[in-house]
């Protein structure tokens, strides 16, 4: 029983901290960028996110055992896109406003390379406490730096948080930073910062290389044109 | 003429104001990956034109024809990242049988498309922004543009930063991720001419 407990914990924290979906293995750049402007998108994009990989991780588990290994990765697609879709009906019927603020970043959350990721890489492999207690600590681990960019980025560029006004920072915004150049600006700020304050520790794992990508085995093969300095090196 | 003049807006603001990557965030995986060197980022920069061309044009007509006629429109996800998975495979199948040459350059990247975010937005957008058919194709074309224009530069930008030396904290993507800051600023500065472009 100790040892499950610990197990459990440790997988729920190799997803927050030592395998953070967005600060090491920098997956998922895509809505880290763009929600990020304020912290309530943020926050659902998030939770959104936590609630479709937990699902999707749990059923791929179930299930990967009946799929034939040729089609997995277009099986797994549409099992996530079915679980987007839930979190997107649920959505627009209760929470209308962030469904709005979301928009199509919602819909994409299906071709989140972390979601797919994890059903590759860790669910297609493992049992189903296991895959749900991974889909939570990446979740979370993903909802927690996304809330970090956002305070961020709302607190210094609009002077507010969580829509209620901060009063210095009312005189002081910095607008750039709300704005999408001020996205990459602060992702780049906030990688550096991880890296300077670890000493390079996570540095070699923070890759964007072709082995990273879920889709590498699928196009294999193919990655002629892709010299072997681009598959093994950084970025 | 007035068709014309609204299809020249569409055009440039997919390319130049909203741009896909610098401004929408659509595509930052292939835009930060395959940006090494300038004729990689062409290679993908076509494949995607070419593959957001194609998904535009079958996606469009099922989601008015099928989805709302059956008031199915809630499926729109599912059905349109299936159809994007099918045409590129498609895509790349039909290439390496009649034209092999172009699928040494392009084949290469059809793959790594299918998860692209760019094109499932790009078919997204075209429905909740109401266009009609003509204007999809030339927005979802404008959008490919966009991105090539995108990848070029930033291509171009990269090789010039290969040999500085930076911070070693700012080593890798962080100081990436500045220049393609900069890159973008330099996309705000297009905000507003096309509104105008008519007067």
């Amino acid at each position: 029983m100790q040892k499950t407990e610990k197990n459990a914990l440790s997988l729920l924290l190799n997803g927050i901290i030592f395998e953070n979906p967005v600060f090491v293995l920098v997956l998922g750049t895509c809505p880290t960028l763009a929600v990020t402007s304020s912290v309530k998108g943020a926050l659902g994009m998030g939770i959104a996110a936590l609630a479709v990989l937990v699902c999707s991780n749990t059923v791929v588990s179930l299930l990967h055992k009946l799929i034939p290994d040729e089609v997995r990765i277009p099986c797994y697609i549409i099992i996530i896109a079915a679980f987007v879709t839930v979190v997107q009906m649920i959505m627009q019927a209760f929470m209308p406003e962030l469904y709005a603020l979301l928009g199509v970043y919602l819909a994409l959350i299906t071709v989140n390379c972390i979601i797919l990721g994890r059903a590759e890489m860790f669910a297609g492999k493992n049992g189903i406490i296991e895959s749900a207690l991974d889909g939570l600590g990446m979740g979370l681990g993903f909802t927690l730096a996304l809330t970090l960019m956002g305070t961020v980025r709302e607190v210094f560029g609009n002077g507010s948080f969580l829509g209620m006004p901060i009063g210095v920072l009312q005189n002081y915004k910095i607008s750039f930073l709300v704005s999408p150049p001020g996205g990459f600006f602060v992702f780049g700020a906030l990688i550096a910062i991880v890296t300077a304050l670890t000493n390079g520790a996570v540095n070699g794992k923070r890759r964007l290389t072709c082995k990273a990508c879920p889709m590498s085995k699928m196009c294999g093969a193919s990655g002629e044109g892709i010299t072997e300095e681009d598959k093994n090196g950084a970025i | 003429m007035e068709l014309f003049k609204s299809l020249t807006v569409i055009l440039l603001g997919s390319i130049l104001i909203n741009n896909y990557v610098l401004s929408r965030f659509l595509g930052i995986c292939p835009f930060l990956g395959v940006s090494k060197k300038t004729d990689q980022a062409v290679g993908m920069g076509v494949s995607v034109i070419f593959v957001m061309f194609l998904a535009t044009a079958v996606t469009w007509p099922i989601q008015t024809y099928v989805l709302s006629e059956f008031g199915l429109e809630y499926l729109e996800t599912v059905v349109f990242i299936l159809v994007i998975a099918t045409l590129v495979q498609l895509a790349e199948i039909t290439m390496k049988k009649y034209m092999p040459t172009l699928h040494k350059s392009l084949g290469v990247y059809l793959p790594l498309i299918t998860t692209n975010c760019a094109i499932l937005g790009v078919t997204i957008n075209n429905i909740s922004d109401g266009y009609n058919f003509i204007e999809s194709i030339v927005n979802s074309l404008g959008a490919g543009l966009g991105f090539l224009l995108a990848m070029v530069l930033f291509s171009s930008v990269r090789s010039k930063m290969e040999g500085t030396n930076v911070p070693k904290a700012l080593k890798g993507l962080p100081v990436t991720l500045f220049a393609a800051s900069i890159i973008s600023l330099a996309f705000v500065g297009f905000s507003g001419i096309v509104d105008n472009l008519w007067g």
